[in-house]
C-alpha cells in the first residue's frame, strides 16, 4: 500500500502520525439538585459549571505503534479520541494527525482515519452490513471490484460469511462488533482509533478481535490508539501506554515500565518443607498471604536479592518463584486510590 | 461522482423505509389533511354555489382540484429532519456522520426522497382512488404544468429542508429544538395553503403573505400544477425568484449555524 493509498500523500513519515501539544477540553455543564424546588428554580434560573475534562496534554505517536490509552470511567480518553477523530473542537492546544488540523475534518484527513466506539454502532439496523458496506464504498470512492475483494479479505480475516448478509440486528454482539469494523477498515484508515472494541463480547470474540487488530497492524502498518477496560486487549496488543487519570496524562511509556514506577515490588511465593510460624515469616517483609505450608511476599525490589538469600539460609524452602503483580492489580490500585492524582 | 453516491444512499435509505410497512400505512393515512379540508371546502362552495352568494374563489371542482394538488405537493414537500437531527444531537449518533468524508446534510435528504420512492407507489393507489370517487375532478394537465409543478414541487422541497435545517440547528444549543419546529407549523398551516386557500384571503393580506416564504412551499406549486400560473406568466418567474431567495437566505443561515453549532457540538452518549 503506497501512501497515496492511505490519503497520506502529503505526509511526511517522519514525523509522528498523532502530535498533541497542550490539548485540553472543557464543557459548561448545567448541574441541578433533585427535588421539585431545585427543578423549578432550575427552569427559570439554570446554574452551570466548568468541567474539565482534559487537562493540557502532550504526546506523540509514531507510524505503526499500538498504543493502549488506559484510565477510569470518566477520565478523559474518550474525550480525547474525539478531539483526535475531529468530533470535538478543542478548548486549546494543538493537535495534528497524519499531518491534518483534525476539526477541519477536511476529506482527505476523514479518509486517513476512523474512530470505533464498542458503545455505538454505525451500521445500519434493520439491514444486511453489507448495505452499509456498499454506502462506505460509494462514500469513500471504492471501486466496486475494490470494495469487493476488501469485504472477502477482511470478512476472512475476521471469520464472517452468512452474517454479512443478515440483518444486522440480528447478529450477536460479537458479530455486530466484528461488522462495525469492518464497516471502519474498508477504507483502510492509516489511523484507527478504538474505544472498547470488545466491550461486553465473550471471551472468544475478544481473542479473534485482539488477533484481528495485530494482524490487521501487521499487515497494513496502520497506527492503533485503543482503549479499553480489559487488561489483556492492552498486554496482548500495546507495548506502550498513556495513563490518564481525572483528565491528566500521568504516565507516558512502555507497558512494563509501570511495574518499574508504579510498582517497586516483586510477588514472592515460597512452599516449605515443614510449617513455619507466621511471626517467623513476618521478619522478611509484608506477608501476604500463609495457607497451610506456602506463602506469599512482597518484597521492594532494590532489597529483593538479599531478602531472598536470607530467606534460602533461613526458612526450610521446598520451592520458589519470584513474579511481578499482575498489571490488573497495579492499574486498579492506582485508580482506586489517585495514587496519581 | 457525486451522483453515485446519492443514488447508493437514497437506494439504502428507500430499503430501511420499506423494513417499516406499518409506518408507511400510517404516514400515507397521516397525511390526509388536504383531503378533510377538500370535504370542508367543497361543502361550503356547493352551499354558497346554492344559496348564489360568490364569497368564495372556487367552485366545488376547483376546491377538489386544488386540494388534490396540496396533497401531492405534501407528499414531495414533507419534512421531518429536525426530529431525527434531535436524536441524532441527543444520543450523540451525529458522530458517524461527522466521521465521513461527506457532508452529514446528504444523510438527511437521502432520507427524504428514500422515503419519498418507498410511499410513491401509495401516492399513486390515493390519487387513483380520488379520481374513482370524484370523477369530476378528472382533467388533463398540460405538459408545462407538469414539467413546472415537478420542479417546483421540488425547489419547495429544498425551500423547506433549508427552513428546518436552520431550525434543526437549534439542536446545538437546546435538547428539544423541535418544539420551535412545532410553533413553526402554526404560520405555515395558515399560509402555504395547505388549509385556506390564499386566493380566498383578503388582498390586502395576500400580497404581505406573499412576501413569507410560506406560499413559496404549497401556494405556488398548486397554482403551477392547476394551470393559474403559466410559462407566460411574469408571475411564475416571480415566485420562482422569491422562493430562491428565500433558499438562498435559510442556506446561508443554516450554514452558519452548522459550523457554529460543531464548535459546541459534544458529541455525548457516544
Amino acid at each position: 500500500m503506497g501512501a497515496d493509498g492511505w490519503g497520506l500523500a502529503t505526509y511526511d513519515f517522519r514525523m509522528p502520525i498523532v502530535d498533541v501539544q497542550n490539548l485540553h477540553k472543557s464543557f459548561r455543564v448545567s448541574a441541578s439538585e433533585p427535588g421539585f424546588g431545585h427543578a423549578l428554580r432550575h427552569f427559570f434560573r439554570r446554574k452551570y459549571r466548568l468541567v474539565e475534562a482534559v487537562k493540557p496534554m502532550s504526546f506523540a505517536i509514531e507510524p505503526g505503534e499500538i498504543v493502549g490509552f488506559l484510565g477510569p470511567n470518566g477520565a478523559g480518553k474518550t474525550t480525547t479520541l474525539k478531539m483526535l477523530s475531529g468530533l470535538l473542537h478543542p478548548s486549546g492546544g494543538v493537535v495534528t494527525v497524519a499531518g491534518h488540523v483534525p476539526f477541519r475534518r477536511q476529506r482527505a484527513f476523514l479518509k486517513t482515519i476512523t474512530l470505533v466506539m464498542g458503545n455505538k454502532q454505525q451500521l445500519l439496523w434493520d439491514l444486511p452490513a453489507l448495505e452499509s458496506f456498499r454506502i462506505n464504498g460509494a462514500i469513500y470512492d471504492i471501486a466496486d471490484d475494490e470494495l469487493a475483494r476488501r469485504v472477502k479479505e477482511l470478512s476472512e480475516m475476521l471469520g464472517l460469511g452468512k452474517e454479512l448478509t443478515q440483518p444486522v440486528r440480528k447478529l450477536s454482539l460479537g458479530e455486530r462488533m466484528k461488522c462495525e469494523l469492518m464497516s471502519s477498515l474498508l477504507h483502510r484508515p492509516a489511523v484507527l482509533f478504538l474505544d472498547e472494541p470488545t466491550l461486553g463480547l465473550d471471551v472468544n470474540a475478544q481473542t479473534a478481535v485482539r488477533g484481528f487488530l495485530r494482524e490487521y497492524n501487521a499487515k497494513y502498518g496502520a497506527t492503533i490508539l485503543l482503549t479499553s477496560h480489559y487488561m489483556a486487549d492492552i498486554t496482548a496488543l500495546c507495548k506502550r501506554v498513556l495513563l490518564i487519570h481525572q483528565g491528566k496524562l500521568f504516565y507516558d511509556g512502555l507497558l512494563g515500565g509501570i511495574l518499574d514506577r508504579f510498582a517497586p515490588y516483586r510477588e514472592v511465593k515460597l512452599a516449605f518443607t515443614e510449617s513455619v510460624g507466621a511471626e517467623s515469616l513476618a521478619a522478611f517483609g509484608e506477608v501476604t498471604t500463609v495457607e497451610g505450608r506456602s506463602a506469599s511476599f512482597v518484597i521492594k525490589r532494590d532489597i529483593l536479592a538479599p531478602t531472598v538469600e536470607r530467606m534460602m539460609a533461613h526458612l526450610p524452602i521446598a520451592d520458589l518463584t519470584v513474579t511481578d503483580p499482575p498489571i490488573e492489580d497495579i492499574m486498579g490500585k492506582l485508580f482506586k486510590e489517585g495514587v496519581v492524582a | 461522482m457525486m451522483l453515485k453516491k446519492l443514488r447508493i444512499l437514497v437506494s439504502a435509505q428507500h430499503a430501511l423505509m420499506l423494513a417499516y410497512r406499518a409506518e408507511i400505512y400510517l404516514w400515507v393515512l397521516a397525511h390526509t389533511l388536504p383531503f378533510i379540508m377538500m370535504s370542508v371546502w367543497m361543502t361550503a362552495a356547493k352551499q354558497a354555489g346554492m344559496s348564489g352568494s360568490s364569497a368564495f374563489s372556487m367552485n366545488e371542482v376547483g376546491y377538489a382540484r386544488y386540494f388534490l394538488a396540496v396533497y401531492i405537493v405534501r407528499q414531495f414537500t414533507a419534512t421531518w429532519m429536525i426530529y431525527e437531527f434531535e436524536w441524532h444531537v441527543n444520543e450523540g449518533r451525529l458522530s458517524g456522520m461527522l466521521l465521513r468524508p461527506i457532508n452529514a446534510l446528504w444523510h438527511y435528504v437521502s432520507a427524504h426522497l428514500g422515503e419519498q420512492l418507498a410511499r410513491f407507489p401509495f401516492f399513486v393507489v390515493m390519487v387513483g382512488v380520488f379520481f374513482a370517487i370524484y370523477p369530476k375532478a378528472l382533467g388533463w394537465p398540460t405538459v408545462s404544468s407538469v414539467v413546472m409543478g415537478v420542479v417546483a414541487i421540488y425547489a419547495a422541497f429544498a425551500l423547506r429542508f433549508a427552513m428546518q435545517y436552520c431550525l434543526a440547528m437549534g439542536n446545538f444549543w437546546f435538547e428539544r429544538a423541535s418544539s420551535i419546529d412545532q410553533l413553526s407549523m402554526l404560520p405555515y398551516m395558515f399560509l402555504s395553503g395547505l388549509i385556506i386557500p390564499l386566493s380566498d384571503m383578503p388582498a390586502g393580506v395576500r400580497r404581505v403573505v406573499y412576501l413569507t416564504p410560506f406560499p413559496y412551499t404549497i401556494d405556488f406549486q398548486v397554482r403551477i400544477m392547476t394551470g393559474k400560473l403559466t410559462w407566460a406568466d411574469g408571475e411564475m418567474w416571480t415566485g420562482f425568484g422569491i422562493l430562491a431567495a428565500w433558499f438562498a437566505v435559510f442556506a446561508v443561515i443554516g450554514s452558519g449555524l452548522w459550523k457554529r453549532g460543531l464548535l459546541q457540538y459534544s458529541g455525548q452518549g457516544a
